[in-house]
Formats: C-alpha cells, structure tokens, sequence
C-alpha cells in the first residue's frame, strides 16, 4: 500500500456522462443496481444535469427517499410527471414517482370497455395482484416506461429502477408477469368457460378439474372462482399485456437506450454490478457503463497509510503527560485500528520512506518522554473534553501569538496530539482508498470493457437541487485520472 | 428470549451479515439455531464461502462452547411441492401440477402465496421438537426481505385474508401469524448511521407497530471509529496550521507544508461525518429500542469476521430482548 495505490491510475476507459446526456440519439437511461447504492440519487442528479444542459428530461422513480423527492419538489406520489422549478437554463425537468397499482389500473382502464374494467378493478384477486404482486413493480416500472415513450414528449427518459430483491429481478419480472397472464397455466383456467364441452377438449377437463380440484382445497374455492372471473374479464387484454411487455422489452435493446450500472466500491456491491453486466449482455441490452458512488479519496496521498502511522507514532512516543490535553487522540470509540493498539515500544516505527530526509527518531529523543500510557486509557477523559483546551475560541490564543517556539510545553502537546490524530486519520483514509482500490480492481479485471465515473463520496446526504447538481458534477469529472479528492 | 429473530433493513445495510452473526452468537454454550434465507440470493453461502445452499438444513458453522448453526435456503416452489406433499399425498401428481405452470402460478402470482409458504416453513422450525419433546432449534434467524416490504412480507394474514378465506392456506396463515404476532417473535432492523437508512428503520418499525408485529432491535451496523475527538478537528480548522505543519516535519514526515490543508480539510470532513452520525444516534435513541452497534469490517466479512461480529453482539447483549 504505497501513495500511489491511491491514485486513479485505473486503466479502465472513463464514462463520459455529459457525451452520454448530450447524445441526441440517447433516449432513455435506466439506472440499475443493487439495494442502497444510490440509484434514485444518481437518477435524479442525471436528470438536473441533463435539463440544465438544454434537454427536455422526465426522471421517473420508483421508491424515493422522502427527503429525496422533497429535493425535486416531489412529495406527492401522483403518478404524473411534475415540472420541477429552479432548473436554470431553456432545459426542463419533469419528475414523477411510480405509483404502481395506479398504472396497472390506468392500463386496465385503457384497454377495456368501462364495465369489463370496473369488474376487474372490482376482482379481489386484481386488487391483491396489482398491490402485491413480487414482480408488479417491476412490470409496471416497465408499462410507465413504454407510456412515457409512447407520448414522445421528453428528449430523454430516465428511470430508476426497483429496489429488487436482486438486481436481475427488474429485467426477469416483467417478462414472467406477461408470460403468467397469457400462459399455460391461465388459459387453462379459462377453458372451462371457454371451451365447454367440445368433445376433443375433454382430456383437458379431467386435467384442469383435477387442478382446480387441488388449488381449490388449498385456497378455497372462492380464490379460485376469484381468479376465474378475473382471468375471464381480462381475456382480451392478455394479448396487449404480452405485446406491451415484449415491446418495452425490444425499447430497452434498442440503441436509443443506455444502461447505467449503479454500485460503491464494496464487494457485494460490485459483485452485483459484474452480474448486471454480464446479464445485460446476454439481453443484448446497450450498456453506457458503471457509475461508482461514494469513493474516496485524498488529495495528500503521497503519504502512505503506514507512513502516516509511524509519524503519529512517532508524536505519540514524544508525547509529555498531561491529562487535560491527553485526549485529542481518540474519540468516544474504542478503536479498533491495529495499529494504535500496538503503540507498544516492542514494535518500532515504520520508517517512512517519504521521511528519511529528517527521520523519525531525533524528534522522539529530543522530547521529554516520560510516560508511555497508551492512548487507549484516555477513553474516560475524552468523555469529558467539550469545555475544555481544544474548544474553537483556542484558535486565536497565545498558541498563534506566540508561535510554537514559544509555546509552553502544555500547548506544545496540544498541536502534537493534533497532528497525530490527523494522520492517524489520514491512515484510516488511506486504508479505506487502497480497499475501494482493491474491490475496484477486481471488477475492472472482470469486466475491462466497462467505462466507469468515480463519484466521490459526499459526508452527508442531499437535500435540495444544489446538492444533486454537486453530484451532477461529480458524475462528469468522475472519469479524470485524479482522484477524486477532499468531498 | 425470541425463539424467532428476524431481520430487516434498508438495502446495502448489511443484514445478512447481522442474521449470520446473531445466528452465530445465539448458538454459544452448546444451543442450536437455524439460519434461514428468503430470497433466493444465496447470501449465507457467499458469506460463509460455501457452495450454494440447497433446500435442505446443513450445519455451516459451529460457534464457542459446542453450538451448532444450521443454514436453510428457503424456496417457495420446493416448499409448496413438500407441502402439498405432506397433506394430499400427490407424489406424481405434483410434478404434473409444475409442468402445467400450477406451482409456478401459486408461489408466484397468487399473492402472499409465496410469503405464507416462506414464513411458514420457517415458522415450522420454529415450533419443530425432536422426539423426546425438546425443541430441535433454540432460536430460528431469518434473513428476511427488507425494510420496505417486511410488513407486508411478515403479515400474510391481510395478504391472503382476503383471497382464500377457507382451506389450508388460509389455515397455514393464521397458525404463521399466530407465532409471528407472539413473544416468541422479535422483528430487528439494520441500518447504518445515515440520514436515509435510519429515516427508512424509523417508517418501518411504525409500520410493524400498526401491523402489530414485535419489533425487536436496532442493529446500527458499520460503525466506523472516531480517530479524533471534534472540538480539536475543529481547533485545526483555525490558524495552528503552521504549527501542524512544523510538526508534520518533526514527526518525519517531508514536504509537510503542502500536506496540511488536505490533512485538516479530511479533518474537517471527519467532524460533519460525526456530526452527522450524532444526530442519527439521536434520531434512533428516540426511538426506544435496545440498540446494538457492530463496527465496520473493512475487508470484506469472512467466517473470522463474523466470529468477531458475534462476540460483539454477545457483549451487547443482542436479541435479548424485544418490544413485545
């Protein structure tokens, strides 16, 4: 783990989102990824991004944070696209969240006479299936989608997708909820209506009844007469339900389409991302690239992890006792970093290969060195510090005034703490870029084809247009070289 | 103690890995528990490196003192066939009921189907005894759907209530629901110290209280140490940075002066973070419910990992208790 893990030298191709929302001929983007990656974020600050670079963008969520929606101006799950305001630029936005027993009965309504409709949307199984149904969401996801197309009226489309018990889920669901509501299975149960007592159907009956005989005694004949009545009232609209999914289906192929993959750098995730990936090539389905939320960073990483912790280590021996400044070192965690715990003098201080100039040892043999407790025993002092020497007001004191040679020896400790809590700090960065690092390599390994924008990790989460139009930013510079650097 | 611990949370909270160490740490001193999942992800095995589970109970791990994890991966078709199975006798004609997309339509479809067929095989190991009228699993774990269908996934009763109102789903359901709404069930949620997940826990658990379910625990997972302590982050943010600076270079380290800004702006990202991690802390104390907290395993979670995850839990206290 030397400085130069840190940086991203990546040989992977970069994604180019502005190319990607500025291509004409990009009509839709689907955001797709495991649970908690940031898809809905990412949509949303695609869609400012894209609006406020001229084009006309509706983003349809699924399941949005409230804060979220609040973000877009969008607390009302209404099924509609909303013009959001503050979009600066001739560009517009619109947003709408997925209501999805709404869509299923707007389709319902769409492609029935009124009294066929009001019988289905009547059918306690319609009810329990268009509000419960595994793959509803997803299917309906899917239906919203070919509408908005269909109406032409948006320069680009871009859709965040369900929050799947797996990320295949969103491109299997649909294609199952077709094939069940013009399947086997589903005519079967029609046939007896249907088909009567046509003699050369009558094999089919002893089957069917034998079935229904079966589902009855475990669901109850009424769920069964239930499933019956439905099945018979949306007779016609089984074929448009199978066209409609297949069309989307083709919509999603076709080149007007691209396929962001949304993950962090963690294992799991990216494990999922490199299955999307695979999967939407077996789809045949346009994939844009891999948009990796909250890395980080650090802009002083030519300082290596193990160096940061040999000078703090190197403070920590020079450290003189004094219990009121003593607890600048750790916070109210026991911390668990390795490297803190063994402070012990058995094991001697990494020599920073950046520090040889100067080296670490004269700073320890010139301090008064009279104790050596470990930083670990000031858990209890740290409890109590707020009120006392580091408060903020400190900063304009003697210590400045003064300049270090002529600190006392109290407040000399005071800025030794201090620097060593930052590098120790700066270690656990470092630790956690060179894993982010690692976790990355693997995909990239995996799957080198794949261009990828690094989105440096925010410390909090986003409230308002000014904070998706921050990730906005990060998403079009995620694919420098340089690290992304201080969030 | 609930014999039947389930846990939820937002998705990329990490619950598997909270099931699989609470299974582990529920398994001391010579107890047994079953590990179960839902979703057909074969999460547990990716976390214990094994093969892929198959519908069956295999011991994964043992835990300290002689106990025993057992690990099942639950799948809908295959319980409806066993169920079917069990009460009908079908044998050859249960494979018909497949072909003709019979089993398929009834886990998949029919609502809440599937979910009694998957709490209630789960519900099963719970109540199971072995012949000499012991129980033969101290506590069943279930890495359960998350957070936001986890009220909906657990009260099957509504679900299917109003579908089949008689018959043995029906029947299947009211006993599922019987052990679910009991003592003997704690519903825990996982979540992390961020504003979205602990928004997401807060909602849940309000729902699982209007469904009248147990909630048990709230698991704040990936907890990352605080290095240093805030009112100093924030003295560094002030005018010591020439001090900082010369002692950088006592320290060893070359070229100091170019390193403190980007040290003190980290330092300064470090204490928003904090911050930000207070008030969830305070979001989830208002909440009043035994709290855990499991640090962050940086490199990924393997068996070793989930051994420490399981002593902490142990420590804490966790699963003891619930709400109900």
């Amino acid at each position: 783990m030397t400085a130069d893990t840190s940086g991203t030298d990546a040989a992977e191709a970069g994604l180019d989102t502005d190319a990607l929302l500025d291509d004409p001929g990009i009509r839709i983007v689907v955001c797709c990824g495991s649970g908690g990656v940031g898809k809905t974020t990412t949509a949303a600050a695609l869609g400012v991004r894209a609006a406020e670079r001229g084009r006309k963008v509706v983003v349809l969520t699924i399941d949005p944070a409230r804060r979220l929606a609040q973000s877009m101006g969008i607390d009302r799950l209404d099924n509609v696209p909303r013009r959001v305001d503050g979009i600066d630029g001739e560009g517009e936005l619109h947003a709408m969240m997925l209501d999805m027993k709404r869509t299923f009965d707007e389709t319902v309504e769409a492609h029935a006479d009124a009294e066929r409709a009001r019988a289905i949307l009547e059918n306690p199984f319609y009810q329990s299936l268009s509000a419960g149904f595994a793959g509803t969401q997803e299917y309906m996801a899917m239906e919203k989608l070919g509408q908005l197309r269909a109406r032409d009226e948006w320069d680009l489309i871009i859709v965040d997708t369900p929050p799947s018990r797996s990320a295949l889920d969103f491109l299997d669901a649909p294609k199952r909820l077709g094939s069940f509501l013009d399947g086997k299975f589903i005519r079967l149960l029609m046939a007896p209506a249907k088909v009567g007592g046509r003699a050369g159907m009558k094999f089919l009956n002893v089957g069917m009844s034998m079935m229904s005989g079966t589902l009855g005694k475990l669901l109850g004949g009424q769920f069964l007469r239930d499933v019956q009545t439905f099945v018979a009232a949306m007779d016609t609209m089984f074929g448009g339900f199978r066209s409609r999914a297949d069309a989307t289906y083709k919509l999603l192929q076709a080149p007007g389409t691209a396929f962001l993959v949304v993950a962090t750098p963690e294992q799991d995730a990216l494990r999922e991302a490199a299955y999307f990936v695979e999967r939407l090539a077996a789809e045949k389905m346009p994939l844009a690239g891999l948009v990796l939320n909250r890395v980080h960073g650090s802009e002083a990483s030519r300082l290596s992890a193990e160096q940061a912790l040999a000078a703090a280590e190197n403070l920590g021996d020079a450290r003189i006792v004094d219990q009121r400044a003593g607890k600048a070192g750790l916070g109210d965690q026991e911390a668990p970093d390795p490297a803190v715990t063994s402070s012990g003098p058995t094991e001697p201080p990494l020599s920073p290969e950046a520090g040889q100039a100067s080296g670490p040892e004269p700073a320890a043999e010139h301090q008064d060195t009279t104790e050596n407790e470990p930083p670990h025993e000031n858990i209890a002092t740290s409890a109590t510090t707020p009120d006392h020497a580091a408060s903020p007001g400190r900063a304009a004191s003697p210590a400045d005034a003064a300049g270090p040679a002529g600190a006392t020896a109290d407040e000399a400790v005071g800025v030794e703490e201090l620097t060593a809590g930052l590098l120790r700090l700066h270690a656990e960065r470092m630790q956690v870029v060179a894993r982010e690092h690692r976790t990355r390599d693997r995909f990239t390994a995996l799957h080198p084809e794949v261009p990828v924008t690094a989105v440096a990790a925010l410390p909090g989460d986003v409230h308002d247009l000014d904070g998706l139009r921050a990730i906005g930013d990060r998403l079009a510079d995620g694919s420098a070289p340089a690290p992304a650097g201080a969030a | 103690m609930s014999r039947f611990q389930v846990v939820s949370g937002k998705g990329g909270t990490g619950k598997t890995t909270v099931a699989a160490a609470l299974a582990l740490a529920l398994a001391t001193e010579g107890r047994r528990t079953l590990l179960v999942e839902v979703e057909g992800r074969q999460g547990i095995a990716q976390l214990f490196g094994s093969d892929a589970l198959p519908y069956e109970e295999r011991k994964i791990a043992v835990a300290p003192g002689g106990g025993e994890v057992y690990a099942l991966a639950i799948d809908a078709e295959r319980a409806l066939l066993d169920y079917l199975q069990m009460f009908y006798k079908l044998g050859s004609a249960g494979r018909a009921l497949k072909k003709l997309g019979a089993i398929d339509f009834a886990t998949t479809i029919a609502p809440g189907v599937r979910d009694v067929l998957l709490t209630g095989k789960a519900c099963e190991a719970v109540r199971r005894k072995d012949k000499q009228g012991r129980f033969v699993y101290d506590h069943v774990i279930m890495d359960a759907p998350p957070t936001g269908r986890i009220t909906r996934f657990l009260n099957v009763n509504d679900e299917v209530a109003g579908l089949a109102r008689i018959g043995p789903i029906y029947n299947q359901a009211q006993a599922v629901m019987r052990v679910l709404k009991s003592p003997q069930t704690a519903v825990h949620l996982v979540t992390l110290l961020e504003e979205m997940p602990v928004q997401e826990t807060a909602d849940g658990i309000a729902e699982l209280r209007a469904a009248e379910l147990p909630v048990g625990s709230v698991f704040v997972n990936m907890v990352r140490p605080h290095l240093l302590d805030e009112d100093a982050l924030r003295t560094a943010a002030g005018g010591r940075r020439k001090e900082i600076a010369k002692t950088l270079t006592r320290a060893g380290v070359t070229g100091s002066a170019a390193l403190v800004r980007p040290l003190v702006e980290q330092a300064a990202e470090h204490a928003e973070r904090v911050g930000l991690e207070r008030e969830q802390r305070a979001v989830l104390a208002g909440l009043g419910l035994p709290t855990a907290e499991l640090p962050l395993i940086g490199d990924g979670v393997d068996l070793a990992a989930l051994h420490d995850l399981a002593t902490e839990l142990r420590k804490q206290g966790a699963g003891e208790e619930g709400d109900a």
